[in-house]
């Protein structure tokens, strides 16, 4: 119920916000009879019929996560993230031992186990990439920890 | 004759050494991705297309890894089903309802051979189809112009969404998101459009990295959820021998479950779990209570493996000739193909024979490669069910951040696939299909494009759309399509959350 209606809205929301910005599209000087504007108007005209029988007709409430589980989620997100804005800088092996232990951790709490999967994963996904796989991009350390 | 000159040219692409390795790597992983639980075809062939593009293949070739692990996934769906009650992939759903009672009597080896041979009838027959009504489509796919497309590509929606879903506008509002997000970046005409100055969209969204978001990312949040609870193969499998007189027994079934699934397989937008479900059903039917269907029958397990194995085989006729995709997974495939440069479609078959038909050989080769896998070597893939979920799905993760890394290079990507995972998971909660979002990015393009070229053809009339028989009858099967199921669900129990 709730869930269904939140989501409506936020949806509702969207396709205002889409339509908006569709406004503000550049028809060119010779457009052809729809133009790059009918389309997406069109599109988000169907979203907010959807979303607006949503609110309307809502399903019955699916089982949600606890909050133990909203949790891990979350901080496995944060997690991701910060994978995504060290991979570059760190190179590959630590952030990637890290990222894969914490989601080891959470999905089985067990220090060693999380330890040894991290850093095993790391390894061995660094070999299979860089030597199976030839991705010659992948940096396992940063460039001047080597030297190089 | 024109036919077995395209399997010879066929054959000569599949029977080189490199094309018949990749096969059976393949074959080998994809059975493995089937078989793990929660680890569906859709999901694997996500993770391992980026990987593929790293490897520096050609077109034929990504192709030929890409649909052995397709047919080895659909394979390998059942052993999950059969040994531990949970569907490695959605259209393995059918298989636990037979699968595994058989086991726990003691039958787990038997009914593990039964259905691989299940799944070797119903592939291969749909293979000998594929091969036989994919050329004729084509020929018919020539006729059609922008307005028949656009109709076609309605129909996909509306019947994907009908069967993706239990409420409409559910699937309605999953495809249109699709639709919405295909419209970031440039359009055919040249002209930007949502990217607000952001250097990244001006391209668009890479579809691979909202398939790899939508599918993978989110399924290591739903693990997260449910804390990874390890299942544990509760029965055991001693040694395996051929039930020869079960097989034959089950042989018409298989037969009819493969026709069953081969059609169900073709309509665009319905796919491999419609067929495993239809083949169940009308077996059961025809059997009417004779071999207990439900509680350890091997042709209940033979019914729907040999559907939707077949069903799998029937998706890509659309895929190919129409650039339709009829499932979840073949929808991954086409962005495959469109990401090699390949735009399916009838001009496929005509320009790139070497595509289509070494394809085509390399699938007949599969389906005995996979036979021979997954019959005497059955023990080894169910060994690989007890690789734990805390070191599986880090994997995963991993997998698919280096993945879309190598093709991108970008770090805004990578953000973006993790968005995707979150948008994907609190979908799935809401019980939204994500599948038609997929969809939808990948055809929001061109049917776009279909609409405007129509309309410059008839100078802004609406009614052009509906000028042609051709046209007519689409529009007429993709209101039949979102409409129907509404009333048909009242009479059919169908399995929950169909994906593919």
């Amino acid at each position: 119920m709730t869930g269904d209606r939140i989501f409506g809205a936020v949806m509702v929301i969207v396709a205002l916000g889409y339509m908006l910005s569709a406004t503000t599209i550049q028809t060119p000087f010779f457009p052809d009879p729809v133009g790059p504007k009918m389309f997406p108007f069109m599109v988000a005209g169907g979203v907010m019929i959807c979303a607006l029988y949503m609110i309307v007709k809502p399903d019955a409430e699916g089982d949600w996560p606890e909050w133990a589980a909203i949790g891990r989620i979350a901080i496995a997100v944060g997690v991701m993230v910060g994978y995504a804005l060290l991979l570059k800088p760190l190179g590959f092996l630590i952030p990637t031992a890290i990222a894969a232990g914490v989601i080891s951790y959470m999905l089985r709490p067990s220090a060693l186990m999380a330890t040894l999967t991290g850093i095993g994963l790391s390894i061995g996904l660094y070999l299979l990439f860089r030597y199976a796989l030839k991705l010659e991009t992948l940096q396992a350390v940063p460039r001047d920890w080597i030297g190089g | 004759m024109e036919l077995m000159q395209n399997l010879a040219i066929g054959f000569s692409v599949a029977l080189s050494l490199n094309t018949l390795i990749l096969a059976v790597i393949g074959c080998f992983l994809g059975t493995i991705i089937g078989a793990l639980p929660g680890l569906g075809p859709s999901n694997g062939v996500a993770i391992l297309i980026p990987i593929t593009f790293t490897l520096g293949l050609d077109a034929t070739s990504a192709l030929v890894l890409m649909t052995s692990v397709y047919y080895g996934a659909m394979y390998g769906g059942r052993i999950s089903s059969i040994l531990l009650n949970i569907p490695g992939d959605e259209p393995a759903l059918m298989t636990t309802l037979d699968g595994y009672p058989m086991a726990k009597q003691g039958r787990a080896g038997d009914a593990l051979v039964i259905s691989g041979v299940a799944s070797f009838v119903g592939a291969f027959l749909a293979t000998i189809g594929l091969m036989l009504l994919a050329p004729l489509l084509a020929r018919v796919a020539f006729l059609f112009g922008p307005a028949e497309y656009f109709a076609l590509y309605l129909l996909a929606f509306s019947t994907l969404g009908g069967m993706a879903s239990n409420n409409q506008a559910k699937a309605a509002l999953a495809s249109l998101l699709g639709l919405g997000l295909a419209m970031i970046g440039t359009d055919g005409g040249g002209v930007e459009r949502f990217t607000h100055g952001n250097l990244h969209l001006v391209d668009g969204i890479d579809f691979l990295v909202a398939i790899v978001g939508l599918f993978a990312v989110a399924e290591v949040f739903f693990f997260l959820e449910s804390h990874g609870k390890s299942s544990s193969i509760g029965v055991k499998i001693e040694k395996v021998t051929v039930p020869v007189k079960d097989i034959i027994a089950s042989g018409w079934t298989m037969l009819r479950a493969s026709g069953v699934g081969f059609v169900a397989g073709v309509l665009p937008g319905a796919g491999a779990s419609l067929g495993s479900f239809l083949a169940y059903m009308s077996e059961k039917s025809i059997d009417a209570g004779r071999s207990g269907f439900g509680t350890g029958s091997p042709k209940g397990v033979a019914a729907p493996e040999a559907g939707n194995n077949a069903a799998a085989g029937g998706a890509l006729v659309p895929m190919l000739t129409l650039g339709v995709p009829g499932s979840g997974t073949t929808a991954v495939l086409l962005a495959l193909l469109l990401t090699l440069n390949i735009t399916p479609g009838p001009t496929l078959f005509t320009d790139r024979p070497e595509v289509v038909w070494g394809l085509i050989a390399s699938l007949l080769i599969a389906n005995f490669v996979l036979l021979a896998m997954n019959v005497p070597m059955v023990k080894i893939f169910v060994r690989i069910l007890s690789v734990p979920p805390s070191i599986l799905l880090p994997g995963v993760m991993m997998i698919s951040f280096v993945g879309i890394f190598s093709l991108t290079g970008s770090t805004f990507d990578l953000k973006l696939m993790i968005a995707f995972g979150v948008l994907g998971y609190v979908l799935r909660k809401l019980d939204i299909p994500t599948v038609p979002i997929i969809l939808g990015i990948l055809l929001g393009g061109h049917m776009e494009d279909a609409l405007r070229r129509a309309m410059v053809l008839s100078d802004g009339d609406p009614m052009y759309l509906f000028s042609s028989p051709i046209a007519i009858g689409l529009w007429i099967a993709a209101v039949l399509g979102f409409v129907a199921p509404m009333f048909l669900r009242k009479y059919l129990t169908k399995p929950q959350r169909i994906t593919d």
